[in-house]
């Protein structure tokens, strides 16, 4: 009895222990609750916005999307440079543990050139702006198909079609057009200073000289988004916003195809520069220099073997002979000079210089002498240029003195840049006495002044300068800007580049240009002229003037001078030199040639010319319609006012 | 007087030995594991059907287990709790390793996990153990009790399994607890516990532990490795909002930034795609089980019944407790699942013979009594 009692009290004992711990015990639990919802509290709704904004950032990528560029065509719209797609394979280094060897299994497997390792290393030095980079452009579709095959061995390693710059004419335009080529670190620290460098996120490529570098702005366009949302890999799993990119503006060059492609021929095989110029606007019609190369090799990373061969190429391809190549303009330059002997009336139409072969300054004992041994006789300025006399302009320099020559030459734009619309230009050089006691401290000798009577001594001018001066002696001292561009097709419609003038050179008397104008026209008509022979039974009249630049020291200067010219090295031989305008009473077109190391200008330039120019009038009598394209697109803008210089082109041969 | 009126209205919910309210609240889990697990899973149906075929299996098992009287489990405690103890021993000898880890016996036809076991066999143990002397339970039988926990516990954790140990451990220790663990041995093994910590440190944790730990005091010092896994699952519950962002359209879950999205990481999904008013419903859930089991333990008809069952639901406590602290960023990160809504079979299974045993102990009084 008593036991069992002690046995129930325990019980209850044990019972009411168990409910008090069972009690602390919940008591417990629901604390321990409370610290954990306190804390789940903090995160929904305390910071809720940070960790909101953070899910948010986890999951949406806005991705830049590249504008397509703009393509360059020619004054008809021939395509001169568009864009094409391409399949390139383009690596991630980060993903591939064994880069190298990767590599070489892969360039095993398409079949690819071995080199390419070496130049996907040595571009991995340079700036990193995109997480793959390139390992080689232009994959065929058999290259893509067997490689998509495999790709599941090659982390990191994926074909990615793109559209890349495509220049179809490869060297024909490289010097105008230029190309494109990869953004480099010098590329995004010019962009980040114009604050232009989120423009280009997307962007690979930019304008890197000529024409592409120019007018970089006006073809690269405006950089479009895209939001995306991702998944934890990175891949893109659906697009949320989309802002397209503004593609760049197409634009029309003033160059011809076909011009262009029929200068280019002429200089085959040669070294030089020829110019051509729409007479009444500045419009360059054709601009070459030879010899080129081909621009699509820098669109997508020349290899350093192929750079180095340009590089050290004897003839310097890379050169753009049209604008930076600086030749003494020789005989060329006669029509200024007689102009300025006019103007300051040193000399009148009538005045006439004895030429006995040879001139000589009072006191001075050597002897310049003149290219035709025996002389010319009596010279006046029609015949000092028809027969390209060099003992008149001796005598007509040192008359003017080289003051007057420097000053008057600057105005008409000689040792000046012509402005035209692409970076690569030289001053190349107009001596006068300042400039020679600057660069070499010593006075200026009358001899000298002698020598520039006849564009040689330090005178110097490129192919773009002989054809602007030129142009300025065809229109009566009118100074057009030359222009590559001729029109930009915006959203609203073409909006053409209207034609630049700089002041004009004004003189005393309008008709000394008639007179200038008329002994260029005789080198042609007459049978004299040093252009004569190559113009027979011209169906046009045409302005010429041709010149011979001694590149040696050799006896003498001359234009036509053959046989010694064939006897001496070729590098040393003379270089030929052009210029000329065409019709001669209503000027449509101007020709500007310099050519290395051929010989004489009469010979070896003008029939250059006459090509030329026999193609610009058929062509424009023959095959109208295309050259109009433009100018039926003009007339439907609604204020087309820069462009109807251009119409007259058209009326004109009408 | 209660419970003879619950029989009275729901006479065949006794005859089946269920317990109405503890079973309603375990199926409203179930049928929420199944929406995560659809949403979690990337919407594929064939884990929903996993685990909805677990989740039968597991309540077959609860209710066979329900149907025996807890007090023919006490004859078994101490047989059960020695092939445990053997079995562990086997798995460290002969074991198969999976993940690091060496928790399984191959046993030829199927694989068995022997941890899984103790989850029952310790409580079942210790149970029977301070049954056997006076109530309250003396020091020197709480010091034994505690080496009856300390063996398989350690086992468990030299495997290593940490998340389980912890769960044995905590099974042990409380029964001693609720068998009246006198509070000055409960403090004094707290700060034993405590000091014994920077020992565990450099003896007993393996480097993975030890770098969990490290990255769950500071989850940024390591954000694309070991602090990824906490990082992306703050951002989910955080970015969950008061609302949450519905079903299915958790950005974190659906876009795979969260990492064990259906089976530890579970709770960052609910809370990411509920919110805060989620989480509230799921924790009174989880609260209203616990407080029912207890309630069951404290009107248990026997001392071995009422330790058996209050362990058993205090236990479920620390899974509710490590895991929602581990993926809200209070606790390191631990393997325990989320109870009765993580992916994952095994611990489904021990989990519901728990509430089996629960539900005998709230059925089988009135037999008791009449006998």
């Amino acid at each position: 009895m008593r036991t069992k009692r002690v046995a129930i009290r325990n019980h209850q004992a044990e019972s009411q222990l168990f409910f008090r711990r069972a009690v602390t015990s919940i008591v417990l639990v629901g604390l321990i609750f409370l610290i954990l919802l306190i804390n789940l509290y903090r995160l929904q709704v305390t910071s809720f916005k940070e960790f909101q904004t953070r899910s948010n950032s986890n999951r949406i990528m806005v991705l830049p999307v590249a504008p397509n560029r703009g393509l360059i065509m020619d004054r008809h719209g021939e395509l001169l440079a568009e864009n094409t797609p391409v399949y390139s394979l383009e690596v991630i280094p980060e993903e591939i543990p064994t880069l190298r060897a990767t590599l070489e299994e892969v360039v095993e497997l398409l079949n690819l050139p071995e080199e390419l390792v070496d130049q996907f290393f040595n571009s991995l030095r340079q700036s990193r702006r995109f997480p793959q980079i390139p390992f080689t452009d232009n994959l065929t579709e058999q290259q893509v198909a067997r490689f998509s095959v495999n790709q599941h061995r090659y982390p990191g390693i994926s074909v990615e079609a793109r559209l890349q710059r495509h220049y179809p004419h490869a060297e024909l335009f490289t010097h105008a057009i230029g190309y494109v080529g990869r953004i480099n670190r010098k590329d995004v620290e010019r962009l980040r200073e114009n604050d232009s460098y989120a423009n280009y996120a997307a962007t690979r490529t930019i304008g890197k000289l000529g024409i592409e570098r120019y007018y970089e702005d006006t073809l690269h366009g405006q950089v479009g988004y895209q939001t995306v949302e991702v998944n934890n890999r990175g891949r893109v799993v659906r697009t949320l916003e989309f802002n397209p990119p503004k593609p760049g503006h197409d634009i029309y060059l003033e160059l011809d195809l076909e011009l262009q492609r029929l200068a280019y021929e002429q200089l085959e095989g040669r070294r030089g520069a020829i110019i051509m110029l729409d007479a009444q606007t500045g419009g360059v019609l054709a601009f070459t220099s030879a010899p080129s190369y081909d621009p699509n090799w820098f669109v997508s990373g020349i290899s350093s073997a192929r750079y180095r061969s340009l590089l050290e190429n004897p003839d310097n391809p890379l050169i753009n002979r049209a604008t930076q190549g600086r030749y003494p303009p020789a005989s060329t330059i006669k029509p200024h000079l007689g102009l300025l002997g006019l103007v300051d009336g040193i000399v009148t139409r009538e005045t006439r210089v004895w030429d006995p072969g040879w001139f000589e300054i009072e006191g001075v004992e050597r002897r310049f002498r003149d290219w035709r041994t025996y002389g010319h006789g009596w010279v006046n300025i029609d015949k000092a240029i028809i027969e390209s006399c060099n003992t008149y302009y001796y005598d007509l320099a040192l008359k003017l003195g080289i003051d007057r020559i420097s000053e008057f030459m600057s105005k008409m734009g000689f040792g000046e840049r012509t402005g035209i619309d692409i970076h690569e230009e030289n001053s190349a050089l107009l001596p006068s006495r300042d400039w020679k006691r600057g660069r070499y401290g010593e006075a200026w000798y009358a001899g000298e002044t002698v020598s520039v009577g006849i564009g040689q001594s330090y005178w110097t001018v490129t192919p773009m300068q002989l054809a602007t001066t030129t142009q300025l002696l065809a229109t009566n001292g009118r100074k057009y800007v030359p222009r590559l561009l001729r029109a930009t097709n915006h959203e609203q419609g073409i909006v053409f580049n209207p034609i630049q003038e700089r002041p004009a050179l004004e003189i005393n008397n309008p008709r000394h240009w008639a007179t200038i104008q008329s002994a260029m026209a005789q080198v042609i008509t007459n049978i004299h002229g040093t252009a004569h022979n190559s113009f027979k039974d011209a169906s046009y009249t045409a302005a010429s003037k041709t010149g011979t630049a001694q590149v040696a020291e050799l006896s003498v200067d001359a234009d036509d001078n053959r046989i010694k010219n064939e006897d001496v090295a070729e590098r040393l031989r003379d270089n030929a030199t052009y210029i000329g305008f065409a019709p001669v009473e209503q000027p449509e077109i101007i020709i500007a040639i310099a050519i290395e190391n051929v010989g004489g200008g009469g010979r070896n330039a003008a029939p250059i010319a006459r090509v030329l120019m026999d193609s610009y009038f058929s062509s424009l009598r023959e095959n109208n319609a295309p050259r109009s394209f433009i100018n039926s697109q003009e007339e439907q803008l609604p204020a087309a006012a820069p462009g109807t210089a251009h119409t007259e082109v058209t009326d004109a041969n009408n | 007087m209660q419970t003879t009126e619950e029989r009275d209205r729901h006479p065949w919910l006794a005859r089946l030995h269920i317990d109405g309210l503890l079973f309603l609240a375990l199926v409203a889990l179930c049928v929420t594991s199944l929406f995560v697990i659809y949403s979690a899973g990337g919407q594929e149906l064939e884990l929903v059907w996993a685990q909805a075929t677990r989740i039968a299996v597991s309540f077959v098992v609860l209710f066979i287990i329900a149907q025996i009287n807890p007090m023919h489990y006490k004859g078994w405690s101490v047989f059960l709790y020695v092939i445990g103890i053997a079995l562990l021993v086997a798995v460290l000898v002969l074991g198969v390793s999976g993940k690091g880890a060496q928790r399984w016996l191959d046993l030829g036809i199927t694989r068995i996990q022997p941890s899984e076991l103790l989850k029952l066999a310790v409580p079942f143990m210790l149970a029977w153990y301070c049954c056997r002397g006076a109530s309250p339970i003396r020091v020197w039988q709480v010091a034994m009790g505690m080496l009856l926990t300390l063996i398989p516990t350690m086992l468990i954790f030299l495997q290593p399994d940490l998340g389980t140990a912890i769960l044995v451990a905590s099974s042990g220790v409380f029964v001693l607890f609720l068998a009246g663990m006198s509070w000055r041995v409960v403090t004094a093994g707290i700060l034993m516990v405590a000091s014994s910590l920077p020992v565990l440190w450099f003896f007993g944790l393996h480097s993975y532990q030890r770098n969990r730990v490290l990255t769950f005091l500071n989850p940024e010092r390591d954000p694309l490795g070991a602090g990824y896994h906490i990082i992306q699952s703050k951002i989910a519950i955080g970015s969950g909002g008061i609302e949450g962002k519905g079903w299915l359209q958790g950005t974190q879950s659906q876009l795979e930034f969260l990492p064990e999205r259906h089976t530890d990481f579970i709770f960052s999904v609910f809370s990411e795609e509920f919110g805060l008013m989620g989480v509230v419903a799921l924790l009174t859930l989880y609260g209203f089980i616990i407080v029912r089991g207890l309630l069951i333990s404290v009107r248990a008809q026997n001392m071995y019944s009422r330790l058996l069952g209050g362990s058993i639901t205090l236990t479920f406590f620390i899974y509710v407790l490590v895991n929602i602290g581990m993926v809200s960023g209070l606790l390191p990160v631990v393997g325990v699942p989320l109870p009765l809504i993580s992916y994952g079979g095994t611990s489904m299974v021990t989990m519901m013979a728990g509430f089996g045993i629960l539900m005998a102990i709230a059925t089988h009084r009135r037999l008791v009594m009449s006998q």
